[in-house]
């Protein structure tokens, strides 16, 4: 079951959109600035439609099955938050409209940023970064500020715990600083010794994934806190997993100084096949200064003073009305020691009203459930699995649990080969190999959006797939059978690139 | 409301099989003075209620489908067909994640893979990869490249100061501390000083004023690509994919690197985002090209299928060896931008080109003949020009919201010596009625 590529459908002449004629005399084109060619395709709209059609049934999704990919928190997206994203009068305005005439838009953001406040404890946020590992580099990059302005330039090793994510010591490096792994101990906490040991004046900070990628919440998180801050360094918090502790703690009382959110993950805005995700970052007192901006700033006033003239334009649908002068309580501002700006205009607006229309919905105490759920939901799968697969740290985890799909009856038989087959079984594999430091990890993540006869049927596929492991293991080495296709060949991908079509 | 399908028995049965009492004691390991803050938030509401409200919050907005635009400045007001969120609100796409699993992902994948193709079409490039977060992003990414393709030997970038500055703003941000160095491209182009320190020439073609860049070998873009090559840099070249339905693109004129802000290819505005970057370079960088990237294979019967590839370039491979951070795409915007380039094809972009180029010049002729107002620039123009105003910009752009006009970019907020100017852009969104509504209305102001 392929699809031929959109170019192989393609026919000289056919369109797909007909658009009006000029009605405005011709100007002259600068002939020597003119292009000759353009090999796009040429297909009518039918066409175009099925073709997108097909290839998405080729697909995956949270809407098509299970998704228990963990770290990425493959929740269900509530359709409210599509349609409410695509109200026109939020999708037809211009980043660089007068602030009185988007305060629709700036309302949003800045009721959005407080409620990330609350949530995460902390004294401010930024909405622009893009992506989690796009608000981790502003993390960095803000401590970095916080020292460079103290004059305390010595400081360039970051500290990582070896239970963090990847991108952690991708976008230390990428700003220029050593990066230096800190063990876990028996538990999967930080060990605090190896933490002391590393701890002096040269330290900008630790990057803390917590609950982190084995899905463990730190017992000693505020100890972890108090010895990185007491040699002078800064709290950096992934918040990756801030899915199991929405109302059950919040990172800005557990002494975490800044913060990425990621609203495509707790926020439960879709992951949209790789993006757009945004990644808020908020901040302590003393590093809210260093946000990037611009950010929604509120200015209270006395709106009797303020006058609206009556408009002699007529007033069509929208409520909008020209206000005779800039008097409107919603502005951008720069923070005043801002690191910059990390992107082009405030962020991923588009995301924000799905994840602004999430909280409101549920409230906090709806928050709180998700995450009570999210757990119960993970441990209740540990539960049920770890009588056949190896749990290496044995605890109440939170939002996921890491098990290892190395099974002592089927040695032959990998972490992959057990992915591959579940999806025989219609389920979208756990995310395997990660955390680095359990071999032929299996991270699995439910959410809480699953029902108990969805967990039960994926744990009775991976029990059964154990057990195929043992009989027939040449079953899951050839999996899977029933996909679109088979096990690609990624080596000859790698070695003989081919990245695109090229006109024959 | 929060789409829990757990029902009481459901919760008693899973606590059971864990073997603890209580959900609380799935929570003993969070420090307890810090456990169970009270969130201040507002009360919930029903769907119904937040749409009502949320609807009410946008029509606060002077939206561009009750006002007539003439806002460019990097993002664009442009024909978005219907086809094209039909195909993006495909929930087997938006409800999907990173194609980790190629088996079950060949839909993403091979869209991607399409969307690469078409954007090295539009470039003239030999690679593209599935996106960056925004223009602005791709813009500072390419710099960085640039360092990497010289092994970090070369540490100086040279900006156009017409490049966008948003972009200029993001590249700082990125690139901190002492070790590289921006410095401002001088004018006249033939007068650069690039030298043996030099990772590359960054240019924006057309520029952020909307002026196309001459073409010819000595002074213009040939020469310029000639000179920075002699140096041993490399020659970024920002775009505006729109333009080049129609321009020649900067593979043609030595760009070594190409990136552009992708949202006028069928994404919303949306108050600034989510938008995409666009991404392409030459075969010889590609190892050194950050971002996602998608690649044709077969499987294990011989069939075609589409896989990431080049992944050891990747930060969840190479950790702190990585040189970018990157790990997502835009993937639905970037989607959006397929199913706009293959809606629109070769005839249908530089349709749109067209219409743009014919209007922004019709526009610029009326304003121009006003008296009190003048056109800036002696270089040919796509679809933005900017105009010096006989009263402040801000003052002007009241007076045209009160008629129902959004009018131009401020550029004094940017450039002090064009503190009485304006960035004007028009497009097919356009009506001929429109421009002559805005003309009409300048008159008055100008008087």
């Amino acid at each position: 079951m392929t699809e031929p590529l959109i170019f192989e459908i393609s026919s000289p002449g056919r369109k797909a959109v007909f658009l009006p004629e000029l009605d405005v005399p011709a100007a002259e084109l600068p002939a020597e600035l003119l292009r000759e060619d353009l090999s796009l395709p040429e297909v009518s709209e039918v066409d175009l439609m099925r073709h997108y059609v097909h290839l998405s049934q080729l697909n995956h999704a949270v809407d098509t099955g299970f998704y228990p990919l963990g770290s990425c928190t493959m929740k269900y997206n509530p359709k409210v938050n599509e349609e409410a994203a695509k109200l026109p009068g939020f999708t037809r305005t211009h980043p660089y409209q007068d602030h009185c005439t988007v305060q629709g838009d700036l309302k949003l953001m800045y009721e959005l940023q407080e409620y990330l406040k609350e949530i995460g404890g902390f004294a401010g946020i930024s909405l622009q970064p893009a992506a989690g590992a796009h608000g981790e580099f502003t993390g960095i990059l803000m401590m970095r500020a916080y020292h460079e302005e103290r004059g305390d330039t010595r400081r360039t090793k970051v500290l990582i715990p070896d239970s963090a994510h990847g991108t952690n010591p991708a976008s230390s490096a990428m700003s220029g600083y050593q990066v230096v792994e800190i063990k876990s101990d028996q538990r999967g906490n930080v060990n605090l010794e190896a933490l002391r040991a590393y701890c002096d004046d040269t330290v900008v900070g630790l990057m803390l994934t917590n609950p982190n990628t084995l899905g463990l919440f730190d017992e000693h998180v505020l100890e972890v806190s108090e010895i990185v801050h007491h040699c002078g360094g800064l709290m950096f918090g992934d918040g990756a997993n801030m899915n199991s502790i929405l109302g059950i703690a919040r990172p800005g009382e557990l002494g975490i100084d800044v913060m990425m959110f990621n609203l495509h993950k707790t926020f439960s805005t879709p992951h949209g096949g790789g993006g757009p995700g945004s990644g808020p970052v908020g901040a302590s007192e003393r590093l809210a200064k260093y946000l990037p901006g611009p950010i929604v700033v509120k200015v209270e006033r006395e709106t009797s003073n303020v006058k609206r003239e009556t408009s002699n334009v007529k007033r069509k649908i929208s409520n909008f009305q020209p206000p005779t002068s800039n008097l409107q309580p919603y502005h951008l501002k720069m923070p005043s020691a801002s690191i910059g700006r990390v992107k082009a205009f405030y962020g991923n607006f588009g995301v924000f009203i799905k994840a602004y229309t999430y909280i409101r919905m549920l409230g906090a105490a709806g928050l709180r459930q998700v995450s009570e759920d999210a757990v119960l939901a993970a441990n209740y799968l540990l539960a049920r699995l770890r009588e056949v697969y190896p749990l290496p740290y044995d605890r109440i985890c939170k939002h996921e649990c890491v098990l290892s799909g190395h099974l002592p009856q089927a040695p032959d038989v990998h972490t992959l080969d057990i992915a591959k087959r579940l999806m025989d079984y219609g389920f979208h594999p756990p995310t395997i190999y990660f955390p680095l430091i359990v071999p032929e990890a299996l991270m699995i993540e439910p959410t809480e959006t699953e029902s108990k006869e969805t967990l039960d049927a994926f744990a009775e596929a991976m029990l059964r797939i154990a057990e195929e492991a043992q009989d027939n293991p040449d079953l899951l080495h050839r999996a899977p059978h029933t996909t679109p296709v088979t096990r690609l060949d990624e080596v000859r991908a790698a070695r003989h690139p081919r990245l695109r079509w090229k006109p024959v | 409301m929060s789409y829990i399908p757990h029902t009481d028995s459901d919760r008693a049965a899973m606590l059971a099989e864990i073997g603890v009492e209580t959900v609380a004691d799935l929570f003993l390991d969070v420090p307890k003075i810090v456990r169970y803050p009270e969130l201040k938030l507002p009360p919930p509401l029903s769907e119904m209620e937040i749409l009502a409200e949320l609807r009410s919050m946008s029509e606060e907005n002077a939206d561009l489908d009750h006002h007539a635009c003439f806002l460019g400045a990097g993002a664009y007001n442009h024909f978005v067909p219907s086809v094209v969120g039909h195909i993006t609100g495909r929930s087997e796409f938006y409800t999907a994640y990173t194609p980790y699993q190629p088996e079950i992902s060949q839909g993403t994948l091979q869209a991607i893979f399409e969307y690469q193709s078409m954007v090295c079409a539009l470039t003239g490039m030999d690679v593209a990869n599935a996106s960056h977060y925004d223009g602005a992003t791709s813009l500072a990414e390419a710099a960085i490249m640039s360092v990497n393709v010289s092994r970090g030997k070369r540490r100086k970038i040279i900006v156009s100061p017409s490049v966008h500055p948003e972009y200029r703003a993001t590249l700082r941000t990125y690139t901190p501390g002492p070790d590289l160095t921006i410095s401002n491209l001088q004018y006249p182009i033939s007068n650069i000083q690039l030298d043996a320190d030099t990772a590359c020439l960054i240019i924006q073609n057309p520029d952020f004023f909307g002026q196309l860049l001459s073409a010819d070998s000595e002074n213009g873009l040939n020469g310029l690509a000639d000179a920075v090559h002699q140096a041993g840099a490399l020659l970024v070249v920002v775009v505006d994919p729109i333009s080049l339905g129609l321009f020649t693109p900067p593979g043609e004129y030595g760009a070594d690197i190409v990136v552009g802000e992708g949202q006028p290819l069928g994404n919303p505005l949306n108050f600034g985002g989510p938008y995409l970057g666009l991404f392409a370079c030459r075969e010889k960088y590609m190892r050194k090209m950050p971002g996602r990237l998608v690649g044709e294979t077969v499987d294990t019967e011989g069939r075609r299928g589409f896989v990431l590839t080049l992944a050891t370039r990747e930060q969840h491979i190479r950790r702190e060896r990585a040189t970018s951070n990157i790990c997502t795409n835009q993937a639905l915007c970037a989607l959006a931008a397929g199913a706009y380039l293959a809606a629109m094809g070769k005839s249908g972009l530089r349709q749109v080109a067209e219409l743009c180029y014919h209007k922004a010049h019709y526009a610029a002729t009326q304003i121009a003949a006003i008296p009190g107002f003048d056109l800036v620039g002696d270089k040919p123009f796509f679809k933005e020009f900017v105009v010096r105003c006989p009263r402040p910009p801000s003052e002007i752009n009241q007076a045209l919201l009160e008629r129902g006009i959004i009018g131009g970019y401020d550029l004094g907020r940017d450039y002090p010596h064009l503190e009485d100017a304006m960035l004007l852009c028009v497009t097919e969104m356009n009506t001929k009625n429109e421009i002559d509504h805005l003309v009409e209305v300048l008159e008055e102001v100008a008087l």
